[in-house]
């Protein structure tokens, strides 16, 4: 929703008439409550969680959780990434390995992750950093493979040093691609904290959702739903933002990305 | 006129690729001695040539392939119905601001919600059944494809759009003749990214609600401590991942003859 | 009466900060059916604007354009405009002869004799046995023959191009300006031409004007009556060509000094 538009009164309207409807649904037929509790009991679950500090606990064991995750997984996939997008030949021994593990399902390791590692922070951090790692390394081998010859060859006519062509030409001619895979990559962190706890997990809001719903509290189940949703909300703005300030050059040139 | 073969550029390439390979089966050959000579616990990381001897033999049982296709039945059916219905609405609402107002709002609510969270949703709706599944995946890989087809059809060329105007083209055939094929290659990529969600999705789903299926397999097997099976699981997802995409490639290449080149330039 | 027939036009744009852009002054002039004339002017004069006003795809700030009697509001069905970008014009998934056919369909044939009438326009432009080359395997000077022959297949009256030569290395050019005048020759359309190249327009034409900076005017016009067929080395010899040349390149480099 750009800002920049008049404000979208259709859209909101929809989007109020589907709630009403929902709500509507809901008290008039009361068999289908338990599927569809009225929005005002989710808002009003919401506003009794959020009073008793259950939903925010959760809350930031997930955030806690997911920002260990995302921070570590960044750190690592850009290093490897912009060596291996550098250095060739690690690139070419790597790189069968690399084609040969990227097809698996990243979510797939939870179990061997559970038996190294029992259940628990450290093993839901570790399968967060394992499927966080994989957009961006890919995405920054991507971006420093793919800057142009010519711009490195303008560096070396003026006389630079390696490591000043690394730092000053590459890497900012190569962030676009590298910010694209931390943009994956977060909301994949987000997806595999999220599952982990549901998975096997005692506490955040991957845990209180599933939990919820087995205890049949729907009206709790969307509570922590709408939670999480605004947490993934808010850490795209958050990123956009950062972004925004970080790649202001690139901005008159940007193609929006999906994921 | 076309671009040369580049034989040399062919040869490097099959080299670097020996060496990848030659890298990756030192690899293993250093978790096969790892293993057998008990520097690391051979009961959680079992030695690679028991995973692959326990791989072969269940694939030849065909319990591997049972639960994979048990997987890609649900997998695909979430995954086409999601197709059917976002690239249309996807199309009309890259066409019409009004249609794309009306809906933007609702799109960017659900958006941020991650695929997984919904789970607990179709537990709640379907139970363990086929449909949670197909539901969840045609949530999850709802939004790529939406948004990839709406920014194909509002990417295409004005120069494009005037050609057709500057022939008398009538809107109803403008869309067909010159936007849908020219939109195409982005509504294929919104698909190909969405095809690992579906894969991911599946699995998830199975780990969390399911009593059959490839995801459950894994884990169960890890829960049963057959450590090597799990392996074996894992495995076979990783090969299931790699055959899907080499068949979308094959797909795309069908649909797209003409993009086998570069674009124009 | 003239076919073509220009009155007053003019054409400001709204820019993003709010103030408005005069592109195109007032321009007024006819073309008479069968004649092949140009509009020459520094870049980013607005000879794109013009010539997407007179072709309807935008409308006219003030003014009017008739073709062949009728008023234009909307893109006339016996006009068609040829893009400067031919490579962003050219439908990418359709091959050589599948876009030629593009252009007679959309003027209504359909048959089998379509098919050969799209043969036969592509081997006019010079590139028989492509047939079935996808625009992407063919170089820019290809395309730009393969967007003629699609304009071509629609068979205009009235053929307007964008500085079709532009982008092209210069002995491409040469080559394609024959080629249009051939093809110009044959079919008898009528050809509005735009271009920067002061000669190309010189060598082509039977007319020209010559437009004055944004907002553009129509400073001079031109008749350039040198014998058809034209020649690459003997009309350009010529000692006229070189005066109507440097008159041209005056008027235009005039415009630099204050």
């Amino acid at each position: 929703m750009k800002r920049s538009q008049p404000f979208n009164w259709l859209g909101w309207s929809s989007f109020a008439l589907l709630l009403a409807a929902w709500e509507l649904i809901a008290w008039e037929t009361p068999k289908l409550l338990l599927y569809f509790p009225p929005v005002s009991r989710i808002l009003a679950a919401l506003g009794d969680a959020l009073a008793a500090g259950t939903i925010l606990q959760h809350g930031w064991v997930t955030l806690g959780r997911f920002a260990a995750g995302y921070l570590l997984s960044a750190g690592l996939a850009v290093t490897l990434g912009v060596l291996l997008g550098y250095f060739r030949y690690l690139h070419g021994l790597l790189a069968t390995s690399i084609e040969l593990l990227r097809p698996m399902p990243s979510v797939a390791i939870i179990p061997v992750a559970i038996l190294l590692l029992g259940i628990g922070d450290g093993m839901i951090i570790s399968v967060t950093v394992y499927a966080s790692v994989w957009p961006i390394l890919i995405n920054s081998i991507d971006g420093v493979r793919r800057v142009d010859p010519t711009l490195i060859d303008t560096g070396r006519t003026f006389g630079l040093s390696s490591w000043q062509i690394l730092r000053q030409i590459i890497l900012p001619a190569a962030s676009p691609y590298i910010v694209t895979g931390l943009r994956i990559g977060l909301s994949i962190a987000l997806i595999l904290v999220t599952t982990a706890e549901m998975i096997a997990g005692s506490k955040g809001l991957g845990f209180f959702i599933l939990d919820e719903e087995r205890a049949m509290n729907s009206a709790n189940m969307y509570a922590g739903i709408v939670v999480v949703a605004l947490l993934g909300y808010a850490l795209n703005r958050l990123f956009l933002l950062l972004e925004s300030r970080a790649m202001k050059w690139r901005h008159g040139m940007i193609v929006r990305q999906t994921a | 006129m076309a671009p040369r073969h580049d034989c040399a550029a062919d040869g490097v390439m099959a080299l670097r690729k020996f060496k990848g390979v030659g890298f990756l089966l030192m690899l293993l050959a250093l978790w096969e001695l790892a293993a057998q000579a008990e520097w690391i616990n051979a009961l959680i990381v079992p030695p690679p040539s028991k995973i692959f001897k326990l791989f072969f033999e269940l694939v030849a049982s065909g319990q591997i392939p049972m639960q994979i296709l048990v997987s890609m039945k649900r997998a695909l059916a979430g995954y086409l119905l999601a197709a059917a219905v976002f690239i249309p609405l996807g199309v009309f609402m890259g066409l019409s601001r009004t249609i794309y107002r009306l809906f933007e709002v609702i799109v960017e609510m659900l958006r941020p919600v991650p695929p997984p969270v919904v789970i607990p949703v179709a537990l709640l709706f379907f139970g363990l059944g086929d449909e949670m599944k197909i539901f969840v995946i045609f949530f999850s890989c709802a939004w790529p494809i939406l948004l990839n087809t709406i920014d194909g059809v509002r990417g295409v060329d004005w120069v494009l759009l005037n050609t057709a105007r500057t022939f008398g083209l009538s809107r109803a055939k403008t869309v067909w003749q010159v936007i849908l094929p020219a939109c195409l290659p982005q509504i294929l990529t919104g698909l190909r990214v969405s095809l690992p969600i579906m894969l991911i999705l599946v699995v998830i789903s199975e780990m969390v609600g399911s009593t059959d299926g490839i995801g459950y397999f894994v884990l169960d097997s890890q829960r049963r401590f057959r450590v090597a099976q799990m392996y074996a699981g894992m495995l076979a997802l990783a090969i299931l991942g790699y055959t899907l995409n080499q068949l979308f490639n094959l797909l795309q290449r069908l649909l797209l003859p003409w993009q086998r080149g570069r674009q124009l330039e | 009466m003239p076919i073509l027939d220009v009155q007053a036009l003019s054409k400001s744009y709204r820019q993003a900060g709010g103030d408005t852009t005069l592109a195109i002054g007032n321009i007024t002039c006819q073309v008479e059916a069968g004649e092949f004339v140009s509009f020459v002017g520094p870049s980013g004069c607005g000879k794109t604007t013009l010539l997407m006003s007179i072709a309807g795809l935008l409308a006219p700030s003030s003014g009017r354009v008739v073709v062949n009697g009728k008023e234009v509001s909307g893109p006339p069905p016996n006009l068609v405009l040829l893009f400067q970008e031919y490579n962003k014009s050219l439908f990418a998934w359709r091959s050589v002869l599948g876009n030629v056919r593009f252009g007679l369909a959309a003027r209504g044939a359909r048959s089998a004799a379509a098919e050969s009438k799209a043969r036969k326009l592509i081997e006019l432009v010079g590139l028989k046995g492509f047939e079935s080359h996808y625009p992407w395997e063919l170089s820019g000077g290809m395309q730009q023959r393969v967007a003629i022959a699609r304009a071509l297949a629609y068979e205009p009256e009235v053929l307007l191009m964008d500085e079709p030569f532009g982008s092209l290395d210069a002995l491409t050019r040469l080559e394609l300006e024959d080629a249009l005048l051939r093809l110009w020759a044959e079919l008898k359309t009528t050809i509005l031409f735009i271009t920067h190249d002061i000669e190309e327009a010189i060598y082509l034409s039977d007319r020209i004007w010559v437009l004055s900076r944004r907002p553009s005017q129509i400073m001079q016009e031109l008749k350039i009556d040198f014998p058809r067929p034209r020649h690459q080395v003997t009309t350009r010899a010529e000692a006229r060509f070189m005066e109507l040349r440097n008159d041209i390149y005056r008027q235009i480099g005039n415009q630099e000094v204050p």
